[in-house]
């Protein structure tokens, strides 16, 4: 017969995806027997599952930090909560990157890799290498495409920079903002369960973009077929890491909103390749789009564009 | 009346001790004066100006040196001064103009860009190996990433002049190889400093935005192009 002293306490993988969704839920435990407050004096085998509403708090400050949840500490305009964004190691960056490069139908991002620790280390660096990259390469190609024109003079075109910073920072963090403010008022408004906070999602979008770090260097290489495979490559990887992420929290909400924000998530994701694609990989028959003093000089071999 | 007048005096017990008029109470009181130049080895305001500016100018020199041999000391981190970094940082930035097209915006950068590149790139380096958890100050941090710029200073010197003799393959490979050996150099120098204030496990988080910092650079050196 079983007696409190053979229960054990069981945590389920659901369990914890709950308890990381919303770490503020009571929870239901069958408590061992080395606590008195809750077998004592309980009868044999009726009672064997308690409810731990009474040890509320306890159980979530216990429950969050079984989690590895590091909660902010302190309002957002003290140095500790910034430094508590940053709370990763080599290991768990490598990872989080692997998993925006890898995205399987089983994982969502935000609760297999995040694990309630988002960091803005990640969406940070892999924006301001986006941005070197993408305005390195583009000067690069531009060079190779023009090597065998004695008239084409090297220019570094360094405005670029500067353009694809602005570009990639606003869709790095402005397109996150929109997307959780509407999220949120969807999640008022209707009986969705768990939203995702502002910070996982401007990580979510930040490791997303790592997978055009090394399509912006591929694009150096000249061929139109290439570059039309790595970008729609590109594109599919990282968007089937935001829409996987995005479905669960959208799909419980009437179709047509679900499909139209993913839709808008995908399409602002396109937007933002195949712009940078056009501006910054063109070919040698387009003309930098800079305002030159001098017409150009080299005459376009392939006609009009 | 004599005892409260005996008991009021000072002393008032001793009076009945005699001492011989005989001998004279005799003695030196010396007082030890100190080294009349004491207070002058810690005020520096009456040197001569030439000695105020050539001890600072020794001290930037001491931490080139620390840049061009990087052994673990620890004179950059303790003694910082922003000096060095600011003259490599107007130098460089002066020798990067006069390049190809600078009228319009297809040439290289401006003065404007590399000294906010140089100083925000630092500025953001330093704020997020602090933010790390990170043992170095803000200021030290600022220093040795502002000194090492120093070998990339000095490829960029070599750049120009192999410039000025010959614009071609070879002077492009000769290029790419000083540039290439320079940033090795500098982020070399840099991690030599900085990394070994993090932990283990986060190292390369410190290190990565320091290797891109220093390739930027580079980049903006290699790509100089001498105007016709």
């Amino acid at each position: 017969m079983a007696t409190p002293n053979d229960l054990q306490f069981q945590e389920f993988e659901e369990a914890a995806d709950l308890l990381s969704a919303d770490p503020g839920a009571p929870t239901l435990s069958m408590s061992a027997s080395n606590d008195p407050t809750t077998t004592a004096g309980a009868p044999a085998a009726g009672e064997d599952v308690k409810l731990d509403l009474s040890e509320d708090e306890a159980a979530q400050e216990e429950s969050s930090e079984l989690l590895g949840g590091q909660k902010s500490a302190g309002g957002f305009w003290t140095f500790e909560y910034y430094q508590s964004l940053f709370n990763v190691d080599t290991v768990q960056v490598l990872d989080r990157v692997k998993g925006s490069l890898m995205p399987l139908p089983g994982r969502n991002f935000v609760k297999h890799y995040l694990r309630n620790n988002p960091d803005l280390y990640g969406p940070f660096w892999i924006c301001v290498t986006l941005v070197f990259s993408v305005a390195i390469s583009g000067n690069l190609s531009t060079f190779l495409s023009s090597l065998g024109d004695p008239s084409y003079h090297y220019r570094p075109q360094f405005h670029r920079v500067t353009i694809a910073a602005v570009v990639i920072f606003l869709y790095a963090w402005l397109v996150p903002i929109g997307l959780w403010a509407f999220l949120t008022w969807r999640q008022g408004a209707e009986r969705q369960v768990g939203g995702y906070s502002f910070l996982e999602t401007v990580c979510v979008y930040g490791y997303s973009l790592f997978i055009y770090i090394p399509t912006s260097i591929l694009w150096i290489i000249s061929y139109e077929w290439l570059r039309w495979t790595l970008i729609v490559v590109a594109m599919v990887i990282s968007g089937s890491v935001l829409v996987l992420t995005f479905w669960p929290v959208v799909r419980d909400d009437t179709r047509v909103t679900a499909v139209a924000t993913v839709v808008t998530i995908v399409v602002l994701h396109t937007l933002l390749a195949i712009g940078c694609k056009l501006y910054f990989f063109q070919t040698a028959e387009h003309t930098p789009p800079a305002a030159t003093k001098a017409p150009p000089i080299h005459p376009t071999p392939g006609g009009a564009y | 009346m004599a005892s409260v007048e005996e008991a009021s005096r000072p002393f008032a017990g001793l009076s009945d001790v005699s001492i011989s008029e005989e001998i004279p109470v005799e003695g030196d009181i010396a007082v030890p004066v100190g080294p009349s130049t004491r207070d002058d080895e810690f005020s520096t305001l009456d040197e001569p100006v030439k000695e105020t500016i050539v001890r600072d100018l020794r001290a930037v020199g001491n931490k080139f040196i620390h840049v061009l041999y990087p052994k673990r000391s620890s004179a950059l981190l303790r003694d910082w001064d922003l000096w060095g970094p600011l003259l490599l940082c107007v130098t460089l930035a002066l020798l990067l103009q006069g390049g190809a097209a600078d009228k319009d915006d297809q040439g290289g950068p401006q003065f404007a860009e590399v000294f906010v590149i140089i100083w925000f790139g630092s500025i953001v380096i330093t704020l997020n190996s602090k933010l790390l958890g990170g043992t170095i100050s803000f200021f030290q941090s600022l220093c040795v990433l502002g000194y090492c710029i120093m070998p990339l200073t000095v490829a960029l010197i070599v750049c120009r002049i192999v410039l000025l003799s010959s614009s071609g393959k070879v002077s492009f490979a000769v290029r790419l190889g000083v540039v290439t050996a320079s940033f090795g150099w500098s982020t070399f120098a840099s991690t030599a400093f900085l990394a070994d204030s993090h932990l283990t496990n986060r190292k390369a988080l410190v290190v990565y935005p320091v290797f891109l910092f220093y390739f930027v650079i580079g980049w903006m050196i290699l790509t100089f192009s001498s105007g016709n």
